[in-house]
Order: structure tokens, then sequence, then C-alpha cells
């Protein structure tokens, strides 16, 4: 499925709002090599994720590589909302 | 069935080791650790002492505080994740030293929720078995290189609960236990080499996990997380009892915290607390404890004071 660029900017928005910084310009980037996102943040982001796509990440689908990436993220949703 | 807590114990080492000695050591600086962690300092036992040491330490505390001798026990668990031999566990040697030489002696070597596992199983054992004494003991320091990850969190210390049938202080009313080994390669001590964690699986678990096993057990017992008196957690991190905290919607005050000055001691932590919290006179009302850790094994237990 090809990535979904109004997804993508929402999670941009996501990310900027957990991190209190912009969101890399690579979406492939990961979000916490980088730096911009350490640990406790991530529960953060899964949460808000969950709020803006009406969905629940069950707890079997809590693992950082499914969201270490805006792209990772994208590939995440695309699979769970079409 | 009713069970209740009758006594709490601890011991810590001698040796404090503050994040100054830690910080170069892992190539990071004493306000980096305590930003990641909330931990200022921990105590690491000497060359020498053992898990056994420490245990028998604690265990001795607890026994003393309820004022009876361990030849009243009707049973002894030793959780422990870092005992220095795979078989016998710590808890044969922590019930010899003890003076016990029929009393059944069992290890729960499941690291950092295993006084939790520990304290469900005393609650539903006391009433055939009498009094049960759980003890946790961890020397976390051998367990960890120079890894800033995992060397900068855990400590070394023992804790203690005695779990009686006969009234106590507190009475233990429910108990929620879960594992999932999806993930049980995410925190791993593989018996040599450093102790290995990744942290963002951790977290990101921990984060749910702990406050949905709490509010299973809460609702259960129709209790609301504003009616609890405090909150007895695993001592992980100070990040992630806050973290806990805003997840139930309490105050960050009703997380009871001694991560700052003993780290992380895994299983011990959870009791270790508890034996700090009983010795300040606390207020009455409902008490949670709770854990996460390497498994995973989490789960939540509720009690009540008794006066």
């Amino acid at each position: 499925m090809p990535p979904d660029s109004t997804r993508r900017q929402r999670l941009r928005i996501l990310v900027q709002g957990v991190a209190g910084k912009p969101a890399p310009e690579d979406e492939q980037e990961s979000l916490f090599e980088s730096g911009l996102l350490d640990s406790f943040a991530l529960p953060d982001l899964v949460s808000a994720i969950e709020k803006e796509f009406a969905i629940k990440v069950p707890d079997s689908d809590l693992n950082p590589r499914k969201f270490d990436s805006i792209a990772r993220m994208d590939e995440y949703l695309a699979g769970h909302i079409g | 069935m009713a069970a209740y807590l009758r006594s709490f114990g601890a011991h810590l080492p001698e040796r404090v080791v503050a994040n100054a000695e830690l910080a170069e050591r892992v190539g990071k600086t004493s306000e980096w650790i305590e930003s990641v962690s909330g931990i200022q300092e921990r105590r690491w036992a000497r060359p020498e002492e053992t898990v056994a040491d420490m245990g028998v330490a604690a265990a001795e505390d607890c026994l003393r505080k309820a004022g009876i001798g361990a030849n009243a026990l009707g049973m002894l668990m030793v959780a422990s994740g870092s005992g220095s031999r795979g078989f016998p566990g710590p808890a044969a040697e922590v019930a010899a030293r003890l003076g016990l030489d029929s009393t059944p002696a069992i290890d729960l070597p499941i690291a950092s929720a295993g006084s939790l596992f520990g304290l469900a199983l005393a609650m539903r054992l006391a009433e055939t078995q009498g009094d049960v004494l759980v003890v946790a003991a961890e020397k976390m320091s051998a367990l960890i290189e120079n890894d800033p990850n995992t060397a900068i969190l855990f400590g070394d210390g023992a804790g203690a609960a005695l779990v009686s049938a006969r009234p106590g202080r507190w009475r233990l009313l429910d108990a929620v236990l879960h594992t999932d080994g999806h993930s049980r390669e995410a925190l791993a001590f593989d018996g040599t080499g450093p102790l290995r964690m990744n942290g963002l699986t951790v977290i990101l678990q921990a984060a749910r996990k702990i406050p949905a096993s709490i509010t299973e057990v809460l609702e259960r017992q129709n209790i609301s997380a504003q009616q609890v008196a405090v909150f007895l957690l695993h001592q992980a991190n100070l990040n992630l009892l806050t973290r806990v905290a805003k997840s139930l919607g309490v105050a960050p005050e009703k997380m009871f915290a001694n991560v700052q000055r003993y780290g992380n001691t895994s299983s011990a932590s959870m009791l270790i607390a508890a034996s700090e919290w009983a010795e300040t006179n606390p207020e009455p009302g409902p008490i949670v404890f709770s854990a996460f850790g390497a498994g995973f094994h989490w789960g939540a237990i509720v009690a009540d004071s008794t006066a």
C-alpha cells in the first residue's frame, strides 16, 4: 500500500506534539536513535496515535519497531485502518 | 479464606554508589542519570556478600518486627533473579541459616515481579501452610557492566513480608497475576555476561500493563484509585512511577518512592519500599502493590488496613 501523505502529515504533527520539537524531514529516520523521543515519550506517542486515529493498539502490537519512524507508523496504521 | 500482612523487613548494603561514581564509567553525567531514572544513588553489596546474606538479614528484620521466631514459619519463599547458581536456589540456604530443617522453602526466580508473585501465592497458602515468609533478595550489581542503559539503574538489597492467616495490620483482599512470554528476550540475564534490556519495549509495555492490572484488581474490589492510601510499586524508575500515577488519575505523591536512594533492586524493591513505608506510621486505608518485569510477569495486589 503506498504511503498516505495526509496520514503521515497527521503523524508528523503528533510526533511534534509529543517531542516538543519538529519531526525529521526524513520519514524513515528513527525517532529514537536520533534522540527526538526517549523511552518515556513512546507510551505518550502510542496514546496520541490511538486518540487521533480512533484505534486501540493491542498489547501484542506494543513493539517499538512499529513506531520507530513516521514511515513505520504509517505502515502500521495502513494495516489497521486501511 | 483470609490472609494478612503482619510485618515487613529490609536490608540494604552499606556501600552507597552515587551517580558521580558511575557517570564516568558509563560515559554519561550525573545529571543525565538522574533525569532518565530519578535515581541519585544506589547500594552495592560487598564482593563477598551474597543474595542469601541479604535475604537472611531482611528475613530476620521482618521476623523481629512480627515478634515471632523462624521456627513458627509454615513456609519460606525466596524471590531472586540474581542468585549465584542455578540450583539449589537461595531459598535452601536462607532456610538453613534461619534454623529451619524441614519447613518447605521455594525459590521464585522471576526477577522484578518475584515478590509480587510470592505475596499472591502466600495469600492463598497461608491458611493451609501457616505463616509464610516472603523474602526477595537481589545482587543486581553482579549482573551489570558498563552499558549506560542498565548500569545506572540497578542496586542491591533485600526485603521481606510475613503473610499469615492470623490477623495482622493489613488484610490481603485480592490479587491478579499475568505472564506474557512473547517479549521474554526484552529483559533477560543468561547466567553469564551482563543483563540485557530493551528499554523501549520494557517501558512501553510496563506503562500500560501496570495501570491496567491495578485497575483490574481495584475494580474487582469496588475500590477506586483515588481511595487508595498508597501505591507500593516495584521501584524500577521514578519516571515510570509518575507515569503510572498519571494513568490512574492519582497524585504522584500517592506513589511511595525510594528509587532515588536505592535504584532498581528488582524483586526486592517492592518489599523494601513497603518496609520503609510501614515505618512511617501510615494513615489507614487501602494499599496497592504492583510490579512488572522480565518475562514479562506483572500484576497487582490490593490490601486494606485492619485498624
